[in-house]
């Protein structure tokens, strides 16, 4: 019992006040940089009226992670529309595997950022250039997962599909997505963590609006408490979308059912 | 023997291509004749292409050369007229024991209502006694209980003929026992034709009309057709010291031992 109480809030406790030790060093050492106490009540500052809207460059926090959330989700939903059906498709078919593979094999390494250039010049505008740069980015964790969820489709469960002579569609959707669901599950929680990982980047190079021109934007201003306060939000908001997405996953996947 | 065979087995070889223009021949010239009502067993070392002959029959896999006829028609790919119970099971591990006999029932039975379908999956959930059991997920049921679960869903379509790959071999001798007893008691009820795949002398005599003896592979093919002439229902018990399971035990394990015994390396 009292073991357990010192793993649970002793330790934790113990790490922060290092944190805070740390970092007060830093803040003492390099003039200018912000101390924990003058970040907290910055912080308050900030929460305080997260959703005032003086026009363009100058909104709440609130409406600048909303709107980074936005891109983030358009994108990532572009990239479950046509990642899972490819995903299918590979997994499904040996030519179409072999028909994709050089290409995902070949694209996939390419950091979302190098896309960002071209994407402005097609679409020369910023959000759509965030939400084809962030589809760009989930795509590829998104088709892989799905086809490695299809081909882990056992052989008996095919050979019941077989004797009892289901359709293909019959087979897709009572066979093959229950066995790959959990798979392309993965898949988008590896996606959703990486696109939020890359709208921070992508929002500092297009501007306007959203968490990342908003950090940069304050460091613009020389304001740096505002760039660990972004720090902290980014870091807690990406938390909470990973909890998300794993709840949801668990909620979809046979095996965590029915077990007590 | 009379009139037309139910299912024909007429001189089927079947040969694996292995590449680089080798290949293994699996089953040479195997011919069989099964009657209607009737369970068989098929019994042989490993290896003998035993599974593989359920496998041509059920089609899940193609035939090389000679033809298998179900009455009167043959038979080139799967179809619920030849339900399979497999060894491992294979039920679907995200719906629950009723889930998994419904989803069958629904696609071979669509003449059925849908108060129709209720009433005939539970109809199959209770001639295996798994009434209790009927909304659980397989991973929350017994060996046994699953496999009880694999031949309701076989039996539940109403097939022509059953088919068993080594139905019991994964389960302890008491659980398999009991199952043989089901498996008897049901086919009983139902008249199902039945053909198993089995490498247990006890359970081939204590199932079968006849015992089929497989020849080891490669190019195996029937070495020879035991009768069993005992009365049903059969009784574990009294069968023990009974003269003709004596024999048929005998004969069975003279074949398998001295006449084809198989030595490993």
């Amino acid at each position: 019992m009292l073991l357990k109480t010192i793993n649970t809030i002793a330790l934790p406790t113990l790490l922060f006040g290092v944190l805070i030790a740390v970092w007060s060093t830093v803040a003492i050492k390099i003039p200018g940089f912000p101390t924990p106490i003058e970040t907290w009540n910055e912080l308050l500052i900030v929460l305080s009226d997260p959703m005032y809207d003086n026009g363009a460059g100058d909104q709440g926090i609130a409406l600048q992670l909303f709107s980074s959330l936005k891109r983030v989700f358009g994108g990532f939903a572009l990239a479950i529309a046509v990642g899972i059906p490819v995903g299918l498709l590979i997994g499904m078919s040996k030519i179409a595997q072999t028909a994709f593979n050089p290409y995902i094999q070949i694209l996939k390494p390419v950091s979302p950022l190098a896309w960002l250039p071209l994407a402005l010049f097609v679409f020369k505008d910023v959000d759509m250039t965030a939400i084809f740069v962030i589809f760009i980015t989930s795509i590829w964790p998104i088709i892989i997962n799905t086809a490695l969820g299809v081909r882990s489709v056992s052989d008996d469960f095919i050979n019941v599909a077989r004797v009892l002579q289901l359709t293909a569609f019959e087979r897709v959707f009572q066979i093959i997505l229950p066995v790959a669901v959990p798979f392309i599950f993965t898949g988008m929680r590896l996606s959703l963590g990486i696109a939020w990982l890359v709208i921070v980047a992508a929002e500092m190079l297009t501007g306007g609006l959203g968490i990342g021109f908003w950090i940069w934007d304050e460091y613009n201003n020389l304001n740096y408490s505002h760039i660990i306060i972004g720090i902290i939000l980014i870091g807690v908001v990406g938390y909470i979308l990973d909890t998300i997405m794993g709840f949801i996953a668990d909620h979809f996947d046979y095996r965590k059912r029915g077990r007590v | 023997m009379s009139a037309k065979p139910f299912l024909n087995i007429d001189h089927v070889d079947k040969i694996f291509p292995l590449g680089k223009g080798k290949e293994y021949v699996a089953l040479r010239d195997v011919k069989l004749e099964i009657r209607e009502n009737e369970i068989v067993s098929i019994i042989g070392h490993s290896g003998c292409g035993k599974s593989t002959i359920l496998n041509l029959i059920a089609g899940l896999d193609t035939i090389t050369k000679g033809v298998i006829l179900l009455e009167d028609r043959e038979i080139n790919a799967p179809g619920p007229e030849r339900a399979v119970v497999f060894q491992n099971h294979s039920l679907l591990p995200w719906l629950t024991v009723y889930q998994n006999i419904e989803m069958a029932v629904k696609k071979v039975r669509d003449d059925l209502h849908p108060k129709e379908v209720r009433d005939h999956v539970m109809r199959y959930i209770d001639l295996v006694n798994l009434d209790h059991a009927k909304d659980k997920y397989p991973a929350e049921i017994s060996g046994g209980m699953k496999q009880r679960v694999g031949i309701a869903r076989a039996l539940s379509i109403e097939p022509k003929v059953l088919l068993m790959d080594e139905p019991f071999g994964a389960l302890d001798s008491l659980t398999r026992a009991n199952l043989q007893d089901h498996l008897m008691r049901i086919q009983m009820q139902t008249g199902n034709t039945v053909i198993i795949i089995t490498h247990d002398v006890d359970e081939a005599v204590l199932l079968s009309d006849r015992v089929i003896m497989m020849t080891n592979g490669p190019e195996a093919t029937i070495g020879e057709i035991l009768e069993v002439n005992l009365p049903r229902p059969r009784e574990r018990l009294a069968l023990q010291h009974n003269e003709e399971y004596l024999r048929c035990r005998g004969a069975i394990v003279e074949f398998l031992y001295s006449k084809f015994a198989k030595h490993d390396d």
